[in-house]
Formats: structure tokens, sequence, C-alpha cells
């Protein structure tokens, strides 16, 4: 029992981790049909800077510390992603391959950055001794990471759902998502939209770059591209677009993995998902929420 | 018609002297550290002969039909990994290795291709690029000990015939990947050049409008798509016999992403481009880690050091310019500069 109940929430934990990836991917595809094969960089980029930080303050509270490292990368995955669509996918709008190409040169350069900056080795973290502990709940013994994971994910959601539904920049989001001549017709300048999903997107993907080295307890260059594969699976599995879909496919992903990598054998989890994201294009080619097929 | 057969001219005569190099021992200094005959950098135009192949796989995909793939790694390592494992694991010759591969590399895009291509555009990209992440996984795995995991495999001095082991016999392999380029090169241009092709290329500007004219491009996509992977799985089979094994990182969706660098390198939709491309890359690639220790670096400061002796940092940066700025790669840009 208290097995299960450790799987299942830190699968709950992975899945968060996922959607917060995911979330921002997914409303990037669904407004302007760019697939961001970067993500992966903001969340890499962010979680080091984010580490980097917390290093200069070196001597105080290890509380401060963690906090200031999810301030930073928070604002750096945003900052990263607002510059990535000002300057480089901004020019390419009548090329819709060419924005996917600039994002996989942004990918290529940034890791290797990261990896010359750095070092390829994974860095150990410091982290607030309650972050290193456990909460112990029927039986089962969780990490305090995975509650965490999970707490930052369902704020996101709902704060993202908030914005969605209630506020006009939302509104013009989610017409845009349904039919984004129609929005520009109308008179509305869809592009800040862009920039403004693209910086929501990286914030959430810095926010998952912190969450996942205090999950795993390391960050290395390359997690983010393992991450952001992962994401795609959900987004597709979700439905691309739906927010509510991604969050609903990343508990899926993430639970479904945890218990198949546990007790079928490690890899078989991931083997799995992506058996489970053929069988959902078969059944279903727009995915989970999607009602049409693309 | 002259100057298509002045075209072909110059390419028979390129071939000829590139078929003689390891005969020939001239030194091309700053390209090259040692003469052209020398082993090492046979090898090293070896591997690259292979990559400008599988770059023109790639490109027959996504430059003719217009399929952004992800998974193109996959094939690859399907055909590295399907010979090094018949030819270390179970004991076979090269011929029953190649056979098996080629059954592999049939069946294998088959059916992959059929549930890919349900999805189009970059949906399509996402679900390709999921299932060669699949392949990833299952390589680092080891099943049944099969993959060797993060090691790969190597092929001991006993599992190829002789005259393609050790160091005195590069030539041979060299010979081998120029001969596989050419045959690649012939049947990508009978492929993109027969009827079927110029389906492909008609899809690639408006499939609706083709679905409209009767035929049905989903077979042709699947065709292409089986077509691109088999001959790549090829490609595998033959670096498997210059790096003498297989390894792990060619399965990786980075790869991938390389490959996809080396075609919008070279130019995109356009055969000798891509070839141009894969070759370019491979060189720089190699090249690019010799200058990250060249002394003349080292005494750079930091912030100017570090990004130049990351090789993908170059070709990162290298690839975004390409896009921005020369979307028709160096292929298109040698043509303006004939045209002009």
């Amino acid at each position: 029992m208290s097995t299960i109940v450790l799987l299942l929430i830190t699968g709950l934990g992975l899945g968060a981790l996922y959607f917060l990836i995911a979330a921002g991917l997914s409303l990037i595809w669904g407004l302007m049909r760019v697939l961001n094969l970067a993500h992966g960089a903001f969340f890499t980029v962010a979680a080091y800077l984010g580490w980097a930080a917390s290093l200069t303050l070196a001597g105080t509270s290890p509380w401060v510390q963690w906090g200031v490292s999810v301030v930073v990368a928070v604002v750096a995955g945003g900052v990263f992603a607002t510059l990535t669509e000002v300057v480089l996918i901004r020019p390419l709008y009548a090329r819709p391959v060419g924005q996917v190409l600039v994002t996989v040169g942004v990918a290529l350069a940034a890791i290797a950055l990261v990896e010359g900056g750095f070092g390829s080795d994974p860095k150990q973290l410091t982290l607030p001794a309650w972050l290193n502990g456990t909460t112990s709940i029927l039986g089962a013994n969780i990490p305090n990471t995975r509650w965490v994971a999970i707490l930052a994910a369902a704020i996101v959601l709902a704060l993202l759902l908030f914005f969605l539904q209630r506020t006009r920049y939302g509104l013009i989001v989610r017409a845009g998502v349904e039919n984004r001549s129609m929005v520009e017709a109308l008179g509305i300048d869809v592009q800040r939209a862009f920039t403004l999903v693209f910086a929501i997107g990286g914030m959430a993907a810095g926010l998952s770059g912190v969450l996942a080295a205090a999950y795993y307890g390391t960050i290395d260059p390359v997690r983010g591209s393992s991450m952001l594969i992962f994401a795609f699976i959900v987004i597709v599995i979700g439905g691309l677009g739906s927010v509510a879909g991604s969050a609903l496919a990343a508990v899926i992903v993430g639970v479904l993995q945890q218990f198949l990598n546990f007790y079928a054998a490690a890899g078989v989890g991931d083997f799995a998902v992506v058996l489970l994201l053929a069988l959902v294009l078969l059944a279903r080619p727009g995915g989970l929420t999607g009602a049409t097929s693309t | 018609m002259t100057a298509a057969r002045g075209r072909i001219l110059v390419a028979v005569a390129a071939l000829l002297v590139l078929a003689a190099l390891p005969q020939i021992g001239i030194t091309i200094p700053g390209l090259f550290e040692r003469p052209l005959s020398a082993p090492g950098t046979l090898s090293l135009l070896a591997l690259c002969f292979v990559f400008g192949a599988l770059a023109l796989t790639y490109d027959i995909v996504f430059g003719y039909v217009g399929l952004l793939s992800f998974g193109h790694a996959l094939y690859f390592a399907t055909g590295a990994y399907a010979a090094a494992i018949a030819l270390t694991r179970w004991h076979w010759h090269l011929p029953q290795a190649i056979l098996l591969t080629a059954v592999v590399a049939i069946v294998l895009p088959l059916v992959l291709g059929a549930v890919c291509l349900r999805m189009h555009d970059i949906p399509f990209a996402m679900v390709t690029l999921a299932f060669a992440e699949a392949g990833s996984v299952l390589v680092l795995q080891n099943p049944f000990g099969l993959t060797g995991g993060e090691e790969g495999l190597a092929l001991g001095s006993d599992a190829l015939p002789s005259y393609l082991v050790g160091v005195p016999n590069t030539h041979n392999l060299y010979w081998i990947a120029l001969a596989f380029l050419v045959v690649t090169y012939a049947v990508g241009w009978w492929a993109v050049n027969s009827p079927p092709g110029r389906v492909w290329q008609a899809i690639r500007e408006n499939e609706r409008r083709v679905g409209v004219l009767g035929l049905n491009p989903y077979l042709y996509k699947l065709g292409a798509f089986v077509l691109s992977a088999f001959l790549a799985s090829a490609a595998g089979v033959v670096y498997v016999l210059l790096q003498g094994g297989a390894n792990p990182q060619i399965t990786t969706s980075s790869f991938t992403l390389a490959l996809l660098v080396m075609v919008v390198l070279g130019g995109v939709g356009t055969l000798w481009g891509a070839v141009l491309g894969g070759i370019v890359y491979e060189y720089l690639d190699f090249r690019l880690v010799a200058l990250s220790n060249a002394p003349a670096l080292q005494s750079l400061p930091a912030i100017v050091r570090v990004p130049l002796s990351e090789p993908l940092f170059i070709l990162g940066v290298l690839f975004i310019v390409l896009v921005l700025f020369v979307p028709a790669g160096l292929g298109g840009l040698l043509r303006r500069r004939a045209a002009a």
C-alpha cells in the first residue's frame, strides 16, 4: 500500500514538472503554431542561473538561497523566452518551418553554452533541510519536493485558467488559438499576445527547471531535452492548445511512467508512454480533449 | 543540354579525384593537418561521406515531401545496431547481417510511418520525436544484453572480413563510404525525379490538391518515408564498418537535430546541397574540437574562450544565422554566385 501511495505521489510530482513545461508549449503551439524546441533550453538555463544565484548567497539561510534561486529561475526563463520570441521568432512569421529551425539553433547553442560554462557533470544542490526530508502519509514516506512540485503546478494551472478565462489578454489568446486570422481581422494586435505567451511559457519552464533540480537533487545540461520530449508527448495526448488537457495528460503520463518503471523494469515506463501516445493517436488523432483531427 | 553535360563531366572528374585520393600524397594546409592519403584524414573523409549520404536521405523526406521528421536518427541507429548486434552478439557473417538489417529497415519504418503519418505538420514532428526517444531509451536499457547500453557495441577484430579491419585497410573503408555516397545519390536522384517523386514535391506544395486530383497522399508519403529510412539504415551499416561499432549517441534526439542542421546548412530540397551540408557539418564538428584546444584560444578571456571552445555553440549560432539570413543554405549561396 505504502509503495503504491509513494509511486502515485511521485508520479504526480513528475507529472507536475511535465505540466509546467507542457502548458507553455501547448499555448505557444495553439496560438502561434510554433513548435518550440528551445523550451528545454529555457528549462536548463533557468535552472543553472537559479543555482548560480544561490551560490553567490552562500552563508545565508538555505531558505533564502532556495527562494532566490526560484525567483531567479522564473525571471531568467521569462526573459530568455521573451528575447527568443522578439529577436528570433518574430522576423520569421512568414516562415513556420524557419521558426522551428531557429528554436533548434537556440537549443543547441544554449545547451552548449551551459556545458561550456558549468561543465557537463551533474551539479549537487544544497537545499533547505525540510526539502530534503519526507512527509509520512498512509505509511508512505513522500519526499517533500514532490509536494512542492504538485503545489506549484496546481497554482500555475489555477493562474493560467484564471488568466485565460477572466482577463482580456486571456480572451485574445483563447480567440487566437481558435482562429488567429479572425482575431487579426478584428484589429487586435496578436503579436503582443505572442510575446506574452512566450514569456509565460518561459517562466513556467524556468519554474519547472528549478523544481526539477530539487526533485532530482542535481542539475545537468541534458535533462531539459528529455523532459521536453515527454512534454511533447503530454501536449499531443492532451490535445494541442488545451491547458486543461495538458494537465490531465501530464498526470496520466507521470503516474503511468512511475508505476511501470517500478513494477516492470526501468525504462518500461518511458516506453509505455510512447506506446500510449501511439494508441491515443490511432483512436483520437486530436488528443484526449480535441474533437477534430488535424 | 551542354550545361548539364558540363556539370556531369565536372562531377565525374571530381569523383575520379576522390577515388584516387588514397594514392595521392598531397597536403592541403589549413584544411587537413596530415596528407590526404593518411589514414586519419581518410577516415574523417569517409565519415563525412556517410553523413553527406545520411543528410541526403533526410532531405528526401524533409526537403522533397515537406515532412518535418524529428525521428530520422532512429533509422540510422536501427541500421547500425541491427548490423552490430548480428555481427557481435550472434556472430553472423557480414552478408547475413546486412540482409537482416535490410528486412528490419523496411518493416520498422513501414509500421512507425503508418502511425506517424496519421498526423500532419508539427504534430507529425512531435510523434516522430517520441518514437525516436523510445528507440533511444530501448538502446540505453540494454534489453537482453543486446545493445550494450551506454557503452555501445564494439565489433571484435574477427567480426568483419580482414580487408575491412585495421589502419592499413582504411582506404578500403574510404572507398566503401565513397561508393555508398554515390549509390545513395543515384537512388535519391532517381527517386525524386521519378513520377512518385514528382507527386512528393506536389504534396510538399499543396497536399490537399494532390488528394483532390485523385491520388492518395498518405501512400506516397509512406513510400518516401520508408525509402528514406531504408537508405538511412544502410548509412548506419556503413557507419558501423567505419567506426568499428555502434554507440548510443546516434540514437539521441540531438543527433536528429544535427541532421536537420546539416540539411538546412547545405540547402533544403537539393540533393547535392544536403550532401554538402552533411560533409561540411561533420568536418566542422571534427575540426572545431581541434580549434577548442588550440593554444591561441586558451589565452583569450573566459567570456570569449568558453563559447568558442564549444563546437555545438558555434554550429548552433551558425545555424540560426543561416535560417535568418540565408534560408537557401550553402547550396543556394553557391548557386547565386554561379548565376551572378
